[in-house]
């Protein structure tokens, strides 16, 4: 008999848990990743010759609730055509019985493996594309609920895409649908705490309903990363929120997570993350607006400027300005002195 | 049939393991041949877990963790340890080393293997592939030796279901899908990236063929351990928490 390494084993593991795509449209060709409710694999769709991400439920036939969770992800994404999110092609039942979706695949990278290598300017502009895809979602009244660096890739052209609707809720719904809890997923009389605690608003933590102010918290817990390259409240810190119900413990301070980060945006992020919700921004769009206000050279509505920093920006925003007019006055000075009349 | 047909002219078939008695309900029976049927079932899939699992829980070397395996298995045999078996208390696999466990505690406390009667039967059983396995991988010691056991007992089973692919392909004549499953899911090195194409041209094949024959392979591999573990196990429930321990996923 042949000797299996334990890597082998491992995989081999995976290859025999991958769904059954005898008699559909689809020729599955590796795993891409997995997560809570299921795995997402690269297929070929043979009809229309193109490469495809399935998702597909990690449990058998034996789970309904399951497989109901899946097609109601589908059906999400399928109403929010955004280039910020990744469409849906397909959905239905694979041979084996597993439900399944199948969406544009993503060739690209996770934010939160990326992010580190970027420039500033660059991570604030991909965070704005990220805000706009949630405010289209708000737009149409869906919450993402799981917003985090690893829900969003960028792709090779530049593309921005926020992943994982998995728990999203619609606003029309009066109250979580119970059913829609993933595996793990604690519940709670006020509703059940579902995301990940390092980036979930504090009233989400506490299992009461989350809004579009428990996303733009999240969206304060990204930009928190992306300027400290770690999460706003890491493995110790998310535990303890998880123990205490979502108690008010605010992040720790950014800049001491990691010094030199612009007071402007630590401002930003603290009104984003604001432990009350109606102290944050109103809307993803408003959050971005404020990015925008950064970036521009501008002064941020969240932060009370001190006459240095106020010229600091004033000096940033028209720097080759004032340097022409300094040099010219320089060069003129100079003149004066060497050829006085 | 022709070769680029068998991924999909196959598969109809086998989507489910086909019920199979089970082995241990089999080493149970008063049929001897049906219970010699079940128990050469059994021995297969856990002689090298056992082995394995003797030589790091009660640390036996060489010929002392060989003659506890044989004895172990002889015993079994012959004083019907497996017909004590009672599947409301739990899994086989955990029964299985329980037994295991009291069996040496008993045999090393009165060094009974010393005492045990020359003329009883030989299991033929390949000790010094063990041996070798374990060289070539040493035990993880991040792990308990229960996982241990789990981990053996999965490998067991993969090898078994790895090898009936092989002479299953091979009696009907379709040895391409298992060297494809070989070269692709077996002899995987991380500094080698295999893609179907790069297999295509090795086998001189169109890419699709590779597709779909490895389609094939996994299915059948996948059927192939879903049988096995049925037959392994004694009722519907014990074969779904097995395959959900092994597979990640409930059948």
């Amino acid at each position: 008999m042949r000797w299996l390494s334990s890597a082998t084993v491992e995989h081999l593991r995976r290859v025999a848990e991958w769904p059954d795509l005898a008699d559909t449209k689809y020729r599955l060709l590796e795993e891409l990743g997995r997560g809570g409710m299921g795995a997402v694999y690269l297929a070929d769709d043979t009809v229309l010759g193109r490469k495809v991400a399935l998702k597909v439920v990690a449990t058998g036939v034996s789970d309904p609730a399951a497989a109901e969770r899946m097609l109601r992800e589908a059906r999400i994404i399928a109403r929010l055509e955004h280039p910020g999110i990744v469409p849906v092609h397909d959905a239905g039942a694979l041979p084996d019985g597993r439900v399944f979706y199948a969406m544009k695949r993503v060739d690209g990278s996770r934010l939160d493996a990326l992010a580190p290598a970027m420039p500033l300017a660059e991570r604030l502009r991909v965070f704005q594309r990220v805000c706009e895809a949630v405010a289209f979602a708000h737009a149409h009244g869906v919450i993402h609920r799981d917003l985090k660096p690893e829900n969003v890739m960028v792709g090779a052209f530049g593309e921005v895409l926020v992943m994982d609707w998995g728990i999203a809720r619609l606003l029309e719904s009066a109250a979580d649908d119970p059913s829609a809890r993933p595996p793990g997923a604690r519940g709670t009389a006020a509703g059940s705490v579902m995301g990940t605690l390092s980036y979930m608003a504090p009233e989400q933590a506490a299992g009461g309903v989350a809004g579009a102010a428990a996303d733009v918290y999240a969206l304060g817990g990204i930009l928190y990363f992306l300027l400290a390259a770690r999460p706003p409240f890491e493995d110790e810190a998310a535990e303890a929120r998880a123990r205490a119900g979502g108690a008010d413990a605010p992040p720790r301070p950014i800049r001491e997570a990691a010094a030199g980060v612009p007071a402007a945006l630590e401002a930003v992020v603290a009104r984003a993350m604001s432990i009350a919700p109606e102290a944050r921004y109103a809307s993803a769009e408003e959050l971005s607006a404020e990015v925008s206000r950064y970036l521009d050279g501008e002064r941020v509505l969240a932060h009370r400027e001190t006459a240095v920093e106020r010229a600091g920006r004033f000096f940033a925003k028209y720097r080759t300005a004032i340097l022409l007019v300094a040099a010219y006055l320089v060069v003129r000075a100079a003149m004066l002195w060497l050829f006085p009349r | 049939m022709r070769d680029d047909d068998t991924g999909t002219r196959l598969a109809a078939a086998d989507r489910f393991p086909a019920t199979r008695h089970s082995a241990v309900l089999a080493a149970q029976s008063d049929d001897v041949l049906e219970r010699e049927r079940g128990l050469a079932i059994l021995i297969d899939a856990y002689w090298k877990p056992a082995y394995k699992y003797i030589r790091l829980r009660h640390r036996a070397q060489g010929e002392d963790a060989r003659d506890l395996t044989q004895g172990f298995f002889t015993r079994a045999i012959e004083k019907d340890f497996f017909g004590g078996y009672d599947a409301a208390k739990g899994s086989f696999r955990t029964f299985l080393r329980v037994c295991l466990d009291r069996f040496v505690a008993n045999e090393l406390k009165a060094a009974a293997r010393e005492k045990r009667s020359p003329g009883a039967p030989m299991l033929s059983l390949d000790f010094e592939g063990a041996e070798g396995e374990i060289a070539r991988e040493p035990p993880d010691p991040s792990r308990s030796v229960e996982q241990y056991f789990h981990d053996e007992f999965a490998r067991s089973v993969f090898g078994l279901a790895v090898e009936q692919l092989r002479e299953e392909c091979a009696q009907r004549g379709r040895d391409l899908p298992y060297l494809l499953f070989e070269r692709y899911e077996l002899d995987r090195d991380p500094d080698e990236r295999v893609t179907y194409e790069s297999l295509a041209e090795e086998f001189h094949i169109p890419a699709t063929q590779v597709t779909n024959f490895l389609a094939f392979a996994r299915r059948e591999f996948r059927r192939i351990v879903l049988e096995k573990l049925r037959e392994i196990t004694s009722s519907d429930r014990e074969f779904r928490e097995e395959a959900k321990s092994l597979l990640g996923v409930a059948p």
